[in-house]
């Protein structure tokens, strides 16, 4: 009864309970988009970055290169050299090595020439169709296949670079023969083909002048370069000796995706921090507000208090009804906000999966971030109905109704 | 039944209030007179059990209540005690039949919303039922706290200035509505009044001076 009492006051005054909702709901939406945001990105980040230890390339940004070559978001360095690249790829400390060579785009999502390797790191596998052998037979990530409805069989004409509008490739078209599982990751969004076929596709371009291919010369490894390599040791001693190995020795530079992502992270966090404060300070706004609603409201409802009192109810209840009707307040702008906030998040996820092929899932509970936020809420609550609860708790109620 | 002994109060050290011994059985109907300031206000608190005497003894139905804690005193407010006031005051978000039930359930825990009904049919206002009070008459308004005040079945029913507001013909209604009520329900009836045209109308009187 006290608790359908407080809610029925709650929306008697349907303003002041509006704007506290309101400023509520803002910042449990912002934090909550927040936390999604920072849990899925990290996810995505290292989920991307397993087993790899090291990514050989052009020098340059090591951020760069780990970028472009793990995540597939930024343009590479530069090109390395593959016969040069190789000799550090047969290495005994060498577990797995995955080459890299980027060249041409479809309708934006990138081709990468690799090796069938690089579906086993992502635990991706065919679903129909099979693996790419010969040249220009590509295998399409789950996300390609769903967004342009392709199917084995299907071909297409590359464009050059990774630009939408580049220049296309009519000299040859490529064919898909297989599409992969989804993965929730990078390879998702890329058409795989092999290394070969970017050569090959590229020495065309480059003599399109009319001069004759010959088979050997395609297949040929000599001059041939690659954009990276990413590596994985059999011992950790290599991730900590190979970056000033490679840089003293050769031209190329090795990045580690962990040192980088984190650097990354440390520069981010700095946003999302900033970001989290400006949220706590709304919520603290609101928690001010609720203050005011409950406290202005005192005076008008005295009345209200002493009746009540003089049917009996006790000062405890009065305590109660007031705590019960800031709970509400914080419990529906909770509710709202949570849900404002995944709204957000949609779109959020609708604009990077465009621009960096990146999805965030909306539907995700991070169950103890939130319950802390819950709580928190609930304790601005609280902590704006004190005052006024006590003040309620201490009613003269003789005086209040002497004075009628 | 009401009786109190030697009662006083003081507010501060400057106002100080000695009342008479006052006596009013079930059924009965008492009359307090007195001109502004004498203490009528802090009597009726004071047997309502608002307020507390400095020294004396109240007794509701042979229960002294003077030593009671302040939540024994709150319910034994609730259940035993019906208050209509000068201003009628009501939970201005509850309509007028949840205003009189929530009086039944802040006094036993339970709401007697059958009952609410038949006693706002009882007097007269068995269209208004699922309106707010603010959309009552004052009149209306009143006969709402009246109800209030009896859903209980108090043992002592306390009037303050409950006519001070209306004109010759609804206050010899109320005054007449009240008797009856009291009699009705078997409780005893304790008016505070300056209104000159109750003290011709109820013979049992006491005057505070």
């Amino acid at each position: 009864m006290i608790a359908k009492l407080a809610w029925r006051n709650t929306w008697f005054k349907p303003l002041n309970t509006v704007l506290s909702v309101i400023l509520l709901m803002a910042s449990v939406a912002i934090i909550t988009v927040l936390i999604l945001l920072q849990k899925q990105f990290e996810e995505q980040f290292s989920s991307n970055a397993d087993d790899i230890d090291l990514v050989l390339g052009a020098q340059g940004s090591p951020l760069q290169l780990v970028l472009s070559s793990v995540y597939q978001v930024d343009a590479p360095p530069g090109n390395i050299d593959y016969a040069e690249a190789k000799t550090w790829m047969q290495n005994p400390f060498v577990k797995t090595a995955i080459p890299l060579a980027f060249g041409d785009n479809y309708l934006g999502f990138k081709i990468v020439g690799t090796t069938p390797t690089y579906l086993d790191k992502f635990n991706a596998k065919i679903v129909t169709g099979k693996v790419f052998s010969n040249n220009f037979e590509v295998v399409l990530g789950a996300a390609i296949a769903e967004k342009l409805n392709m199917k084995v069989g299907d071909t297409f004409l590359g464009s050059h670079g990774d630009a939408k509008e580049g220049e296309k490739h009519e000299e040859a078209a490529y064919k898909v023969v297989g599409i992969a599982s989804k993965t929730g990751k990078v390879i998702d969004n890329l058409i795989l083909s092999n290394v070969q076929s970017v050569w090959a596709m590229h020495d065309t371009h480059e003599h399109e002048e009319g001069e004759e291919h010959h088979a050997a010369a395609l297949n040929s490894e000599e001059g041939k370069e690659i954009t990276a390599v990413l590596l994985k040791f059999r011992n950790k001693m290599g991730i900590v000796l190979w970056p000033r190995l490679i840089a003293q020795n050769t031209k190329m530079q090795a990045a580690s995706p962990a040192i980088e992502i984190n650097r990354l992270f440390t520069l981010f966090g700095i946003g999302l921090e900033a970001l989290t404060y400006l949220a706590y300070g709304i919520m603290l706004i609101s928690g001010i507000s609720i203050f005011i609603a409950l406290f202005n409201t005192l005076k008008e409802r005295k009345y209200e208090f002493a009746l009540l009192r003089v049917n009996g109810a006790s000062r405890f209840q009065l305590l109660q009804l007031i705590l019960i009707e800031s709970l509400v307040l914080c419990v529906i702008g909770f509710f709202f906000g949570t849900v404002l906030g995944r709204i957000a998040l949609i779109f959020i996820s609708k604009s990077s999966d465009e621009e960096f092929k990146m999805a965030f899932n909306p539907l995700e509970f991070v169950w103890e971030k939130e319950g802390v936020l819950f709580l928190i809420t609930i304790f601005v609550g609280v902590l704006a109905a004190v005052i006024p609860a006590v003040k309620a708790y201490k009613l003269n109620i003789s005086k209040v109704l002497a004075n009628a | 039944m009401i009786s109190t002994k030697k009662i006083t109060f003081s507010y501060g050290k400057s106002t100080e209030f000695s009342f008479p011994d006052i006596l009013c059985k079930e059924g009965e109907t008492l009359l307090v007179t007195g001109n502004s300031g004498v203490g009528k206000t802090t009597l009726l608190h004071l047997l309502g059990g608002l307020l507390r005497p400095k020294s004396g003894e109240i007794s509701i139905d042979n229960t002294a209540i003077n030593f009671f804690s302040e939540r024994k005193l709150d319910q034994f407010r609730g259940k035993n005690i019906g208050l209509v006031l000068q201003q009628s005051h009501f939970v201005e978000a509850f309509t007028v039949l949840e205003n009189v039930a929530l009086a039944s359930w802040l006094a036993s825990g339970e709401q007697k919303i059958q009952k609410a009904k038949q006693l706002l049919e009882h007097l007269d206002l068995g269209e208004q039922l699922c309106k707010l009070p603010s959309q009552l008459s004052i009149g209306q308004q009143q006969r709402v706290s009246i109800a209030r005040a009896l859903i209980n079945e108090p043992k002592l029913l306390l009037a303050d200035e409950p006519t001070s507001s209306l004109d010759d013909e609804n206050t010899f209604k109320v005054a007449n509505l009240l008797e009856n009520l009291a009699k009705e329900f078997n409780t005893a009836l304790v008016i505070v009044t300056h209104d000159s045209r109750l003290k011709e109308r109820f013979p049992n009187q006491i005057s505070l001076s």
